[in-house]
């Protein structure tokens, strides 16, 4: 069986980025198992600009972005295979895949990246009422088409889900000669960027609808048209406030979800908040030598930061190839993070005292489950506040971080308890009445 | 009277307050980080632009679609005038990024340029 220091399963954002970074740490051997027909994953599709403002200072394109990082995986000469599916992943980090060429495949890595990205909620996830007609499509899927294909899949839209590919692609069917009548959100505030509802709907008054969704969708071959209704505060239908809008198409923008059935087959544990692999602080799931980053990990808004996700992930990964520590992960002591009131989600679930050590701190990365205005995010360990950090905002669509430093979780004596594994819980307090400005 | 402005430079979406005198001209503006930020709010109340991005058609690349994007941003009622010269364009591989594919669209100034790099098509991939 052929052998590789690392195999990268994905070579979009994330998987490019890991590649990279554990080759400056000398890793030799890498390969990256990619589906698609080229590098760049769904950057591809995103045509629009602000890409890349933290990566290269500039704002690129998706394409753009993905090019340069293409041409780096070239000159630094990287083993890619496009158009080959991995089909499974081992414990033992054996890597399976299929591609035209070598037919069906096992590699032995003696790590694995898991970089395989995410993918749209469907509709089948939403409880819509009637037949199944042509004209519902997930936001993305009708991205692909216009983008790589140059096909529009309606004239009249309807889109639901404030999500930032359901706004964006507002535009690009009107900027295409569609006509977007409206966008459903259920919830009372918008779920993308507030960029994006700026320039993608206000720009073109396209209305927004929010506490809003679709309850019916009439048509039985095409779709002719939805009906929206109002929805109270437990997000269910108000009967009564039924509007019918005439449209052949109706786009979903309804979330993603990391695109972990790989990683579910190969019993790899998974985060129930997340949806994607439980890590350490370098990124590790509960499988030693199997990492994960970019949005099979968590759904993330920019690209920047999966690029940067990946980096640590391929360094880690680097470490832990060339470490004593190898193979050893999960004996040593761990302090787990949790998220408590008002936080969807903290990410890594599990530190490393060593990486703390090493790096300074942790940075952690997290969403909050609603919209905030003065609020503060407290770090806790037990009754003992380890840090405070103010914010002005902080909205559901914008994933925020937090730097705990070595120091203030050093001097805690957190990792001297012995009852138990001790816990980091995060908690959003809000501040009422506080001025405005004073953030 | 207060203008609120969700920034649109980047990502960060800074919450951008603008206080106008009463004959429209800007007498504050706070909430934003950087000086784009400050750059973009005066733009937006005076006269908006936008970067305009879409596609063109390739003949005997390997792709089907060549992405587009304005070498910098367009005043925001010229969108669809641009977008009307993109749509005529069709152009043939190879390609590399940064191409100028529409030179000086609509007399704004401004190129249409290749957001990435196309080749041939090889025999095979046909």
């Amino acid at each position: 069986m052929k052998h590789y220091e690392l195999v990268i399963a994905g070579g979009g954002s994330a998987g490019m980025a890991a590649a990279l970074s554990a080759r400056r740490e000398g890793v030799s051997s890498i390969l990256i198992l990619e589906q698609g027909k080229e590098l760049g994953g769904v950057l591809l599709q995103c045509i629009h600009n602000g890409f890349g403002l933290h990566t290269f200072g500039e704002e690129l394109t998706g394409p753009a972005y993905a090019e340069r990082y293409i041409r780096m995986v070239k000159k630094e000469q990287i083993e890619t295979k496009t158009e080959t599916t991995v089909l499974h992943i081992g414990k033992d980090r054996s890597v399976t895949y299929v591609n035209s060429q070598e037919g069906y495949m096992t590699v032995q890595a003696g790590a694995v990246i898991l970089a395989m990205g995410c993918r749209e909620r469907p509709r089948g996830a939403l409880s819509i009422p009637g037949y199944r007609p042509a004209g519902v499509w997930t936001a993305g899927a009708a991205q692909r088409y216009l983008n790589l294909e140059g096909c529009l899949v309606g004239r009249r839209v309807w889109i639901l889900g404030s999500g930032d590919i359901g706004m964006i692609m507002a535009r690009r069917m009107t900027l295409e000669g569609a006509e977007v009548l409206g966008v459903a959100e259920v919830m009372p505030y918008s779920n993308g960027l507030p960029r994006n509802r700026r320039q993608c709907l206000e720009d073109f008054g396209i209305p927004l609808y929010l506490s809003h969704t679709v309850t019916r969708i009439i048509g039985k071959e095409r779709v002719e048209a939805v009906v929206i209704s109002r929805v109270d505060e437990n997000r269910r239908p108000i009967p009564g406030t039924e509007q019918e809008f005439a449209v052949d198409t109706l786009l979903l923008s309804v979330g993603l979800i990391p695109e972990n059935a790989l990683s579910e087959e190969a019993g790899i544990p998974l985060d129930g908040r997340t949806k994607g692999p439980s890590v350490n602080s370098a990124y590790e799931s509960e499988i030693a030598g199997i990492f994960a980053c970019g949005n099979v990990l968590h759904v993330h808004d920019l690209v920047d930061q999966v690029s940067r996700e990946g980096e640590q992930a391929g360094k880690a990964a680097a470490a832990y190839l060339s470490g004593p520590q190898a193979g050893e992960a999960g004996k040593t002591m761990e302090i787990s993070a949790e998220a408590g009131e008002g936080l969807s989600y903290v990410l890594p679930q599990r530190i490393r005292p060593g990486d703390a050590e090493r790096d300074g701190g942790i940075e952690f990365k997290f969403r909050v489950r609603r919209s905030f205005r003065q609020a503060a995010l407290e770090v806790r360990a037990g009754e003992a506040l380890i840090k405070s950090v103010r914010k002005k905002y902080m909205e559901p669509s914008v994933m925020e971080t937090v730097q705990v430093k070595w120091e203030e979780l050093s001097h805690m004596g957190l990792f001297r308890r012995e009852d138990g594994i001790p816990v980091l819980r995060f908690i959003l307090r809000e501040e009422a009445g506080r001025d405005e400005g004073d953030a | 009277m207060k203008v609120m402005l969700d920034c649109i430079v980047c990502p960060a979406s800074c919450h951008i307050q603008v206080e106008l005198y009463e004959d429209g001209k800007i007498k504050k503006i706070t909430g934003n980080t950087c000086r784009r930020g400050m750059d973009y709010a005066i733009s937006e109340i005076t006269a908006p632009v936008r970067m305009v991005t879409s596609t063109v058609a390739v003949e005997g690349g390997n792709t089907k679609r060549l992405p587009v994007v304005t070498s910098s941003p367009v005043p925001k009622e010229k969108i669809f005038a641009v977008m009307e010269q993109i749509h005529k364009i069709m152009v043939c591989a190879p390609v590399s990024v940064d191409d100028i594919i529409i030179s000086d669209v609509c007399g704004l100034g401004v190129d249409v340029v290749a957001s990435r790099s196309i080749r041939e098509r090889k025999e095979e991939e046909a």
